[in-house]
């Protein structure tokens, strides 16, 4: 009875996404009173494993055959199950990215079972694990369990600190399957290509709204960003126009994030961008209408239109 | 091309829920329902498809008698008859994606175009285990869909940006919020959609029993932030971050 934790790669680089994972697993494995091992599938996957012998799995597999160099969820999917089936894990969970949305609910399936999305937290309840998550775009919290042979989870990345390397020495082992017919394949990335740190790993996020209105508007949007060594995000408005590339989104459908400054610029607030950066720890909104639903949730409120104080800002903090 | 989108009712997305006191769910009083926003984007997508080839749009929505109504919704923008399995059992993904695979294997069906999540339950799960089940490769959170001979490519959004996959037909694929742009429902079409088929079965019908291995104890609120406060200037903005939250 233990916890596989599923680790996310990425042209044999490991995300850092994996570290909170890791952390979770590590809190869910104090509540079931079990350990964690790990299964890093793709190119360089062995490398990556060697990687994370220090993060105090018992085990840190790794599968880099070619059927499972790229990541599809039909391959990695196949493999999990494998594993999954071997080793008897009772928890499998990885994060909740693109990636993991993809997997974990395709791994489900293939075990014929349930699964959460986006825990944020677990606790011990009378029959099992409790799990915490968010619903309605995070206007409600549920507390959740499950009844069936196998606990599946995505994890809410910024619910958890990552896991620091505590210098021990997991074993290392590779585990290949057969994965069967695989009907999908991995044709390319289409990666946007940024110098600023990514929304997920930055500590200030600065994001663009429909009130910044233009190119021009963006630019002084940029510009600010780089000054604060601030990753760049946006509302859907503005993804939608085309002025910034969609992975750029934050909300209920794009990136959830929780930078310690959150800096909205000419975003309304709507329910669905709210549940994208509600958890920051310091938010700032900027928006020429003193009624917009985001100074709801701003700690500092500014009344302006965004092209002067956004101008005026970049000179303040130069 | 036979083209099956499973369709959700869900509360309004808009409106921002009340929970019950007891925190047993959700108060649904003077909520109106509504297509979940994600399976307009997928029905579109197929109405797309079958009006450049030919075929059929077969919509599929489980739940209540209520679903019926979400069922009309769908007809009037591009399905073409529908298909209601109807119980009053409270369902997880894994159960919709149980009784969607008997309903695909009814159908045999060419796609399958899902929205990519309910945006009450933000589960993202139903079309992924639904692919899992029947053995098809999936696409999710779809860009942008072509269709070749016996295969569909794929530009799927990923983080970072996008990732072009290939999948053999049948397939099924997940629509994001960029894959196009939902027509609207013209009053002709709502007219049309009153008088499709749409047919009924429950899941014992279709020789499913639902496992619901999914318990919802209950719901709280989630912490609520602290009162801001609305500065007069940049300058005291500036200050504030500085001194106050010591965040620049
Ligand atoms: C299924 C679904 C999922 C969604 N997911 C997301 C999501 O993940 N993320 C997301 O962001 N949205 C999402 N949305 C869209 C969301 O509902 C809103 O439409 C969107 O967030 C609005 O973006 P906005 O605030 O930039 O634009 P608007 O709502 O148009 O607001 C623009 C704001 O700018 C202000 N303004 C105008 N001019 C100026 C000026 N000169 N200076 C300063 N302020 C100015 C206005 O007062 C207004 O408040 C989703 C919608 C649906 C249906
Ligand atoms: N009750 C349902 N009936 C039909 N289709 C559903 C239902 N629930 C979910 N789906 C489909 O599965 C997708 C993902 O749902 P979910 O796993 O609930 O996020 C939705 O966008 C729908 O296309």
């Amino acid at each position: 009875m233990s916890i596989l934790v599923i680790a996310e790669l990425r042209e044999s680089e490991l995300k850092s996404a994996t570290f909170s994972v890791i952390a979770a697993a590590k809190v869910l494995g104090e509540v079931a009173g079990c350990g964690f091992d790990i299964l890093a599938a793709g190119a360089g996957g062995a490398a990556v494993a060697d990687q994370l012998k220090g993060y105090g799995a018992g085990t840190v597999y790794f599968s880099e055959g070619a059927e499972v160099a790229d990541y599809t969820a039909e391959a990695h999917g196949a493999l999990a199950k494998a594993l999954v089936g071997d080793k008897g894990y009772k928890y499998v969970m990885a994060a909740a990215t693109t990636t993991g949305k993809d997997l974990m609910p395709r791994l489900a399936g293939l075990l014929d079972e349930a699964m959460i999305s986006d825990v944020i937290g677990c606790e011990k309840g009378d029959g099992g694990v409790v799990y915490l998550r968010p619903m309605y775009a995070g206007n409600a919290i549920a507390k959740v369990v499950l009844s069936g042979n196998v606990d599946l989870m995505t994890v809410r990345e910024t619910a958890f600190d990552p896991a620091q390397d505590e210098g021990s020495a997991s074993g290392v082992e590779q585990f290949d399957a057969d994965l069967g017919e695989l009907k999908a394949r991995f044709i390319e990335f289409r990666l946007t290509k940024s110098d600023r740190p990514s929304l997920t790993e930055a500590s200030v996020i600065i994001s663009a709204g429909r009130g910044v209105k233009d190119a021009e508007g963006i630019a002084l949007v940029e510009k600010l960003a780089d000054q604060l060594g601030a990753a760049m995000g946006a509302s859907r408005a503005v993804v939608d126009e085309g002025l910034v590339p969609n992975d750029l989104q934050v909300g209920q459908t794009g990136k959830i994030v929780a930078p310690d400054l959150y800096i909205a610029c000419g975003i309304s607030g709507a329910i669905q961008h709210v549940a994208g950066m509600k958890d920051s720890k310091v938010i700032v909104a900027i928006n020429k209408d003193e009624e917009a639903p985001i100074f709801e949730v701003a700690d500092y409120g500014l009344v302006a239109d965004f092209a002067k104080a956004g101008a005026e800002l970049l000179e303040k903090i130069k | 091309m036979k083209i099956l989108v499973p369709v959700r009712r869900v509360p309004n997305p808009d409106v921002k829920v009340r929970l019950m006191k007891d925190g047993s769910g959700i108060d649904t009083e003077g909520v109106n329902f509504l297509l979940n926003p994600f399976d307009e984007f997928a029905i579109e997508q197929a109405a797309q498809i079958v009006e450049s080839s030919e075929g059929e749009v077969v919509l599929v929505s489980v739940g209540g008698a209520d679903c019926e109504e979400t069922l009309r919704a769908g007809l009037a923008v591009g399905g073409t008859r529908g298909w209601l399995v109807e119980t009053d059992a409270t369902l997880d993904s894994a159960d919709v994606a149980t009784l969607l695979a008997a309903v695909y294997k009814e159908e045999s069906p060419d796609l399958v175009i899902a929205g990519k999540q309910s945006v009450d339950t933000d589960n993202n799960q139903a079309a992924q285990m639904l692919a899992a089940k029947l053995g098809l490769p999936q696409a999710c959170f779809a860009y942008k869909v072509e269709l070749g001979d016996g295969k569909a490519t794929v530009e799927r959004e990923i983080d970072g940006g996008l990732e072009v996959k290939e999948v053999d037909l049948p397939a099924v694929i997940t629509a994001d919020l960029r894959l196009n742009q939902p027509r609207y429902a013209a009053l002709p079409q709502i007219m049309k959609a009153k008088r499709k088929e749409i047919k009924k079965s429950s899941p014992a019908e279709l020789g499913v029993e639902l496992a619901s291995r999914t318990k919802v104890l209950g719901l709280i609120e989630p912490e609520a932030r602290a009162a801001g406060q609305i500065v007069g200037s940049v300058d005291e903005l500036v200050e504030k971050l500085k001194n106050e939250a010591k965040v620049l």
